[in-house]
């Protein structure tokens, strides 16, 4: 056989449908392995997926409320958020000007404006019959009805008048009116707010949180009664409702024009208007959902870790099987192929099957909970997936490693 | 055609240098019968090993096919081992979670040979071997001698030019262990090289060339006339 050609040939690689076929083999010969780290794949893929799915629900159900509440709201905070860190007058400590009524009823004028309803908040007892309360007092208009979309269940809300007449009547929220009255009848009695007796005329329907507020705490006065408990001239905030989105920007012009002309030329509101809140929220539920998306990521590295443990063991038990392999011409780089395409194989699948489960598991959150619309973002599905690959991939290199290496005649001599 | 020139191994166990094969050499032309007989510890399956391209000489040079393989790469022995060389073992070395056909086919797949060449070139072999009607079974289902069939004919699926057999018998009764024997003397006869290491002299004494391995040497190398 002398002169036959060179023999120091290069191997050819497995046919990756064969490399597959020969896993498969491996992966369906030893059930309850395979089924474990299936197991672990899949939950931690699910929970990626419905951990990011909740998230976005959660974000998508915040959206849904701002835009419910009207974007033509405007709001204008006193002080100017941008500047107010870095101006001298910060640094010697002068607090910006205040919004006052005035401004307020100077606002009210601007043809763009529909409803108006300035803001004033504290915290105050609220005493009745011996009984004592913490509540957060909101001195508001009759407007804030409507621009903050809150219902009566009885009652009346406060009345149409001048913003400056301090009436002293109040409207409780559902939970401080069941706290203070349990079962009795509340309105037209007299209770003590502050240092000042005032009559309820009205109470809220229990409908949860709106804008910040925790509405069932809340009782709602008049705003220039407000500034009488409260001891302050200035407005926490004033709501400007557009008459149309149209006129939302004219609106915002003509706010810091006024503002600017009553307060000396300057400009030192804040103004905002529902789309950058909602932009902010956006951002914040944004950032949520990937934090937790991170956490459940580190699931799928334990299920990562798994898989290796697990081919590690299985490395050993299938020594003889892998010296097998080398004797009859499989090299170091076919071996680690086998393996690695196992791993990989078994991360596709646990992958595939967490993704149903994260799917299914988001159903039935919709079925008890229809207000969380909890899809999971097309962004997490492919992320959960590619880091379950790279997961498996990576965790199987050491494995793999290590029966690529083996000896064939030791490995052998095991049977 | 096979050529070891002055092939030494040694292996460190407990401190102790072991010379497994000391200065070795030794040429074996293409077609022949060889046996390699030597008491336990001897060396021989050292010899075989290195044969196969499984164990790499300390020192000394191995020409296969007029090629020093002592240098070669490991994806390269891998790729030669695949081309040139089958291998038997005592203990069958099936893979039980496969059919007989898969196991013989599994050096074909290994080397990339698709489906289809792979089930003609196996069930050719198949059927001249007699195993017919088995190839489906797994290796739990099949007699020893049936397995050690399936392994012979795993060994030369890929037509190698040496078959190297460790023991072939000696995991069987003596009929199968004839049987087997007969079949790869019938190889042999079609032209490939046959290296068979036994502890049995009775088989032993078949091959045309006898060698003696004692202590890491050849101690004797006889032919029949």
């Amino acid at each position: 056989m002398a002169g036959s050609p060179a023999i120091a040939c290069e191997l050819k690689a497995m046919r990756p449908l064969d490399a597959i076929g020969f896993a498969l083999t491996s992966l369906s010969s030893n059930r309850v392995r395979t089924l474990l780290m299936l197991l672990a794949m899949s939950i931690g893929v699910a929970a990626v997926v419905l951990l990011t799915g909740i998230g976005n629900g959660a974000r998508l159900y915040i959206v849904d409320q701002f835009s419910s509440l009207g974007t033509n709201l405007v709001i204008v905070i006193p002080g100017r958020t941008e500047t107010a860190s870095n101006t001298p007058a910060t640094l010697i400590g002068e607090t910006p000007r205040e919004l006052t009524l005035n401004d307020a009823k100077e606002l009210q004028r601007g043809d763009a404006v529909r409803r108006l309803a300035p803001l004033n908040i504290g915290e105050l007892n609220i005493v009745w019959h011996g009984k004592e309360r913490q509540v957060p007092v909101l001195g508001s208009t009759a407007s804030l009805l409507e621009v903050h979309h809150l219902r009566l269940e009885r009652g009346s809300f406060l009345p149409e008048e001048d913003m400056e007449v301090a009436r002293p009547v109040c409207v409780l929220g559902a939970k401080v009116y069941r706290e203070l009255f349990g079962p009795q009848a509340a309105l037209g009695e007299l209770v003590r707010l502050g240092g000042f007796r005032c009559r309820v005329i009205g109470l809220l329907e229990s409908e949860g949180r709106s804008l910040g507020f925790d509405t069932e705490e809340l009782v709602i006065v008049p705003v220039a009664f407000a500034q009488m408990l409260l001891n302050t001239e200035g407005l926490f905030r004033i709501l400007v409702e557009a008459k149309d989105v149209d006129s939302l920007d004219r609106l915002k012009k003509y706010i810091a024009a006024t503002i600017a002309k009553r307060h000396y030329g300057e400009e030192d509101v804040t103004i905002i208007t529902q789309d950058s809140v909602l932009a902010t929220f956006d951002k914040i539920f944004k950032v949520l959902t990937l934090t937790v998306a991170g956490i459940a990521a580190i699931s799928l590295v334990v299920a990562g870790i798994l898989i290796m443990n697990v081919m590690l063991m299985a490395v050993a038990q299938r020594t003889a099987e892998i010296g097998l392999c080398k004797a009859l011409g499989a090299g170091q780089l076919q071996i680690m192929a086998l393996l690695v395409t196992e791993a990989l194989l078994l991360s596709t699948v646990g992958g595939l099957l967490g993704l149903l489960l994260g799917f299914i598991g988001s159903k039935i959150i919709v079925q008890f909970y229809p207000t969380l619309q909890t899809t999971p973002p097309l962004w997490a599905i492919v992320a959960a997936l590619g880091t379950a690959l790279l997961t498996g991939f990576v965790f199987s290199l050491l494995p793999a490693r290590r029966a690529a290496r083996l000896d064939p005649i030791q490995a052998l001599a095991q049977h | 055609m096979i050529e070891l020139r002055e092939v030494s191994r040694i292996f460190t166990v407990g401190g102790q240098e072991v010379r497994a094969m000391d200065r070795v050499s030794l040429v074996i032309g293409p077609g022949e019968y060889l046996s390699i007989m030597g008491p336990s510890g001897s060396g021989k399956s050292t010899l075989l090993n290195t044969l196969g391209l499984l164990d790499t000489p300390n020192s000394g040079s191995y020409l296969l096919d007029g090629q020093d393989v002592t240098s070669l790469s490991d994806n390269q022995l891998a790729a030669t081992r695949s081309r040139k060389i089958g291998f038997i073992f005592q203990f069958f070395h099936l893979i039980p979670r496969l059919t007989a056909q898969q196991n013989i086919e599994l050096p074909l797949l290994l080397a990339g040979v698709g489906r289809k060449e792979r089930l003609e070139r196996s069930t050719r072999l198949i059927e001249s071997f007699g195993l017919g009607d088995r190839r489906k079974h797994r290796p739990e289902e099949l007699s020893g001698g049936q397995r050690q069939r399936v392994a012979i004919a795993r060994a030369v699926i890929n037509e190698p030019a040496v078959l190297l057999a460790d023991e072939p018998t000696g995991n069987l009764d003596r009929h199968a262990g004839a049987d087997i024997i007969e079949l790869m003397e019938g190889l042999n006869k079609d032209g490939l090289t046959l290296v068979v290491v036994t502890h049995d002299p009775e088989i032993g004494e078949r091959a045309r060339r006898r060698i003696r391995v004692v202590d890491g040497r050849i101690a004797g190398d006889s032919v029949r006339t």
